[in-house]
């Protein structure tokens, strides 16, 4: 084993990605094409501020106000931009309703594309192999596994996300949540339940 | 299809307060600081307009598609993903002309060897 001494170069631990990223950030910062506190930026605005809240504050504004629940689902992206979130790398975003008698679930079979100014990034299982084949072919089995059993007289209808839109699911308000307030309501709406893969809780689950 | 809970997410989940970290999507959001990194560079890149999203996408697309098929047990491995993602990246960074294939290899072997280091991170 060698001696420490000053100068000495140490291999990194880090694994290979890592240090490809490093690599191309310090190059690209190097070229005058990025700043890495832009990068910081968007790294903590992805951590902190963007998440499924915010879709689930959308959701429970279109539970109160029949003009807003019009409007979001005729004019998806104008409507959640309303709200002051958007930004979905140029792609609109569709809103689809649930209803009694229609479940809405969303996959993106080709890669990951979902709805981030509503949903922040999307969970490890919608990036996985499994979901976004399997979701298409069979989706009630797949809802099943997620603890959603859904009556054989519900259609299910499959949307696969593609680089123009990215759908959001608006569950159904559950029953019982009449005098409940807006804010009250956010509380219920949960991210799973804008993707399709569960209901909107209701107030005695989520206690 | 549920994630997994290894004995590590067992105590990230009950860290609270100033030591929580980010589970706005009721997981963490990047497994490692480099994946949001390569998310990161991805994004800025695109909204500086060096390059294209949907250009990136496509890559995105034929990286995941092209990815030898891991074992089921190893499918959903969050950091293969990024891993990917990185990959269509780098590629889209050298065909854009943003970078070279050659100074990028010695970047990435100048941090492998410790020669350059960056704690910024």
């Amino acid at each position: 084993m060698s001696g420490e001494h000053e100068g000495e170069h140490h291999p990194s631990p880090e694994p290979y990605a890592a240090l490809r990223t490093r690599a191309l950030e310090s190059l690209l910062v190097e070229k005058g094409l990025i700043a890495s506190d832009v990068i910081d930026e968007i790294v903590r605005t992805f951590e902190q501020d963007i998440g499924p809240l915010n879709g689930a504050k959308v959701v429970a504004r279109a539970w109160v106000d029949p003009e807003y629940h019009r409007r979001l689902l005729e004019h998806g992206t104008e409507a959640i931009a309303d709200m002051g979130y958007q930004g979905a790398q140029g792609a609109d975003i569709v809103v689809l309703e649930n209803t009694p008698t229609v479940h809405n679930v969303v996959v993106c079979t080709l890669c990951s594309c979902y709805p981030w100014p509503v949903l922040g990034l999307p969970p490890a299982w919608y990036k996985s192999e499994a979901y976004r084949s399997r979701t298409v072919i069979e989706p009630r089995a797949v809802l099943r596994e997620f603890g959603l059993e859904l009556d054989e007289s519900v259609e299910v209808r499959v949307w696969d996300s593609s680089a123009d839109v990215r759908y959001m699911v608006l569950p159904e308000r559950p029953t019982g949540t009449e005098s409940l307030s807006e804010a009250e309501l956010v509380e219920l709406v949960t991210r799973d339940s804008m993707i399709g893969v569960a209901k909107a809780g209701s107030p005695a689950v989520v206690a | 299809m549920s994630s997994t809970d290894s004995a590590a997410d067992q105590r990230i989940a009950y860290m609270d307060g100033d030591s929580a970290l980010p589970r706005l999507n009721g997981e963490l959001v990047f497994e490692a600081p480099w994946e949001g990194r390569a998310f990161g560079l991805a994004v800025a890149l695109t909204d500086q307009g060096a390059c294209e999203w949907e250009d990136f996408r496509a890559g995105l697309i034929a990286e995941i598609a092209d990815a030898p098929s891991a074992p089921s047990d190893q499918a959903d491995v969050p950091s293969a993903y990024y891993e990917r993602w990185l990959a269509a990246l780098a590629r889209l960074a050298v065909s854009e002309g943003l970078v070279s294939q050659d100074e990028l290899d010695l970047r990435t072997g100048e941090y492998a060897s410790g020669e350059r280091e960056d704690d910024h991170w």
